[in-house]
């Protein structure tokens, strides 16, 4: 049995009276202590999959239909009560801004202990003796004296660590990062993928790595799904996606990125936008900026199907 | 070797922190701590470093956006601190900037068209009617519809916002444009419009271009030569051969390290560089990296280490200087 398995979800958006579809008949397995890397430009879809794992999805979003199933329990039937449990011991999630999503009136020591309160029955001091651990184990150095600092006396790195507390305080199975790393520096990043490798190697946690960054996927993730227009069009092992990717469109993303082709040769940028995913196109949302499309791929949508052994992709023409 | 067109000589620029009850300066943030570079016709310097390291003031400078507390800057062989206002005038038309936030920096109530031709009409170049033809024939050559005009920026993407931020950069034909994380906040497949775009409008009108990013894969994309910044100071400067391939300074090389490569089977047991960037306003002794260099010695906590080397490769390291520049001490 899979640790999280995701089928058919989709959430749909309402906005300026219209609907869009911004999760789409999403399908992909978790196992224990494995990473699974979620790619995709912005408006893919990929922060609304996560939100919708997490049922922490924004009001004018509704998830309206598929399964979650997190150790065999449809999340997505569990009454609230119980989906909070979830949420900690669970799944735990970073976000891409830390800044935003600590709250500055109060000492990040303060922020990590209520979030250990919540999830256990542990008193305050105990709280906060367990606040100033976690941030020693997420490498924040003098962490009796940290934990008494507000969220702007630390630096953008500093901050994700603390939110990166926050989310493993209750021992999740999965971690959920969305673009953890996106806001920070380059030497920054490295190091806190460097810690979530640590945590995860230490913890034995699941990592769903949602990113935009093909370098930090081909560094950390063990499986791939490549996101467009609220669809998974491609999911395989790592190795495979990079030596041989399928789709089109990942074909695409992977010429189109600076450093793997020559230099100053010309990048083969991809014609056209992401499409507007309340008004998608017939039949396959890439079709409009496909070299390879035909008549055929604006009738039907394209299902994922298994081209390779464990290679998925949603093209009719591959 | 022909003249440079933009050159800095011993640049500063320090902001004080004010406090207290007479608001005096208590200290200094050295935004840019004495940096000299030049940049040559036609070429792309690219110029990277990590947030707060003073890139984007140095930017600044170079154009006369910001007054420099020390030091000079050249363009076309003048400098542009002794410039009369109308003569500085002039010369703003021949070096523009395009920013990073394409939406943040275009004004949402005016039409694209009054956007990209504002430049002109500021400087008073042409007559209504020729300002309207000029402004079409950008937009073409940025790759916008002709009817881009009568719209507004938000009725765009960001990869078109970007176009329309280069549009009017190129309204007054300059020599000489700071591209300051131009391509930063765009997607993967936009970048690359924007990259090619880049690139193709610098070979057609000759310009040249200072590239400042964050994004080394991007930088090695477009650049001639490469300086690196850090806290204030070039650290390091050569072509891009020279910088990606043989870096010296332990700085670059921890940049370099610590950029993740898009291949899979290339996964290295990299160590992560220690520390952060230390406060500009109270910036370590001797060369400002030694806290988190490996290699630091004596010297380096002692002495700024001077930027030495020749055209193709300088380096301001005791350690591991340019190669045919002697080691000191």
């Amino acid at each position: 049995m899979a640790l999280l398995e995701v089928r058919d979800l989709e959430t749909v958006i309402a906005r300026d009276g219209r609907t869009a579809r911004a999760v789409d008949h999403v399908s992909f397995r978790l196992d224990a202590g494995r990473v699974l890397g979620l790619v995709g430009e912005s408006g893919c879809g990929k922060s609304m999959t996560a939100l919708s794992l997490m049922r922490l999805v924004p009001p004018a979003a509704r998830i309206t239909g598929g399964e979650v199933r997190f150790e065999g329990q449809n999340l997505l039937a569990l009454p609230e009560r119980a989906m909070r449990r979830v949420r900690g011991a669970g799944l735990g999630m970073v976000f891409q801004e830390p800044m935003t999503s600590l709250n500055p009136v109060f000492t990040v020591g303060s922020q990590i202990a209520e979030a250990v309160r919540l999830h256990t029955d542990l008193g305050r001091a105990a709280a906060w003796a367990r606040a100033v651990e976690l941030l020693g184990e997420v490498g924040i150095p003098a962490p009796e004296r940290r934990a008494r600092d507000y969220p702007h006396e630390l630096s953008g790195g500093m901050r994700q660590r603390v939110m990166i507390a926050i989310a493993v305080s209750c021992a999740p199975k999965v971690l959920i990062a969305d673009e953890p790393t996106t806001a920070l520096d380059v030497t920054i990043q490295a190091e806190i993928l460097d810690l979530l490798r640590t945590l995860r190697e230490r913890r034995g946690m699941a990592l769903l790595l949602i990113t935009h960054d093909l370098g930090v996927v081909a560094q950390q993730a063990d499986e791939v799904a490549i996101m467009y227009a609220g669809r998974i069009v491609e999911r395989a092992p790592v190795l495979e996606i990079f030596d041989r990717p399928l789709h089109p469109y990942t074909q695409a993303l992977f010429r189109a990125m600076p450093g793997v082709g020559g230099r100053h040769e010309r990048l083969e940028a991809i014609p056209g936008q992401v499409p507007d995913l309340a008004a998608l196109p017939s039949g396959c949302a890439f079709r409009d900026r496909c070299p390879r499309a035909i008549r055929e791929c604006a009738e039907v949508v394209p299902p994922l199907d298994e081209k390779t052994p464990a290679h998925r992709a949603a093209c009719i023409r591959v | 070797m022909t003249a440079p067109l933009v050159e800095a000589r011993d640049l500063r620029k320090y902001y004080p922190l004010r406090g207290g009850l007479l608001r005096r300066a208590r200290a200094w943030v050295r935004a840019v701590d004495g940096v000299s570079l030049a940049i040559r016709p036609g070429e792309t310097l690219g110029l990277v470093g990590e947030s707060g390291c003073g890139k984007s003031t140095l930017g600044r400078l170079l154009l006369r956006l910001l007054e420099p507390t020390a030091g000079d800057v050249q363009f076309e062989g003048r400098s542009l601190l002794g410039l009369p206002p109308r003569e500085l005038r002039a010369v703003r038309r021949r070096m523009q900037i395009v920013f990073q936030d394409p939406y943040g920096s275009l004004n949402p109530r005016m039409r694209v068209g009054s956007i990209v031709g504002e430049g002109l009409a500021i400087h008073r170049l042409g007559s209504r009617a020729d300002r309207r033809r000029r402004v079409r024939e950008l937009l073409d050559m940025v790759g916008l519809p002709p009817d881009a005009a009568r719209r507004y920026p938000h009725e765009f993407s960001g990869g078109q916002r970007q176009r329309i931020g280069i549009a009017r950069a190129l309204a007054t034909n300059p020599r000489f444009i700071v591209a300051d994380e131009a391509v930063s906040a765009l997607d993967v497949s936009i970048q690359a419009q924007i990259i090619n775009l880049l690139q193709d409008l610098r070979r057609q009108l000759g310009l040249t271009m200072l590239f400042i990013a964050h994004d080394l894969r991007v930088v090695e994309h477009l650049s001639d030569r490469v300086a690196i910044m850090y806290l204030g100071r070039i650290v390091e400067l050569g072509t891009r051969d020279e910088i990606f391939g043989n870096p010296r300074h332990p700085y670059t090389r921890a940049l370099l390290a610590a950029v993740p490569v898009p291949d899979p089977h290339r996964r290295d047991g990299r160590t992560p560089l220690p520390g952060e960037v230390p406060s500009p306003v109270a910036p370590p002794s001797g060369c400002a990296f030694h806290p988190r260099c490996a290699s630091a010695e004596d010297v380096c906590r002692a002495t700024i280490p001077p930027l030495e080397g020749d055209a193709e490769h300088a380096v301001a390291c005791h350690v591991f200087p340019a190669r045919g520049a002697r080691r000191e001490g």
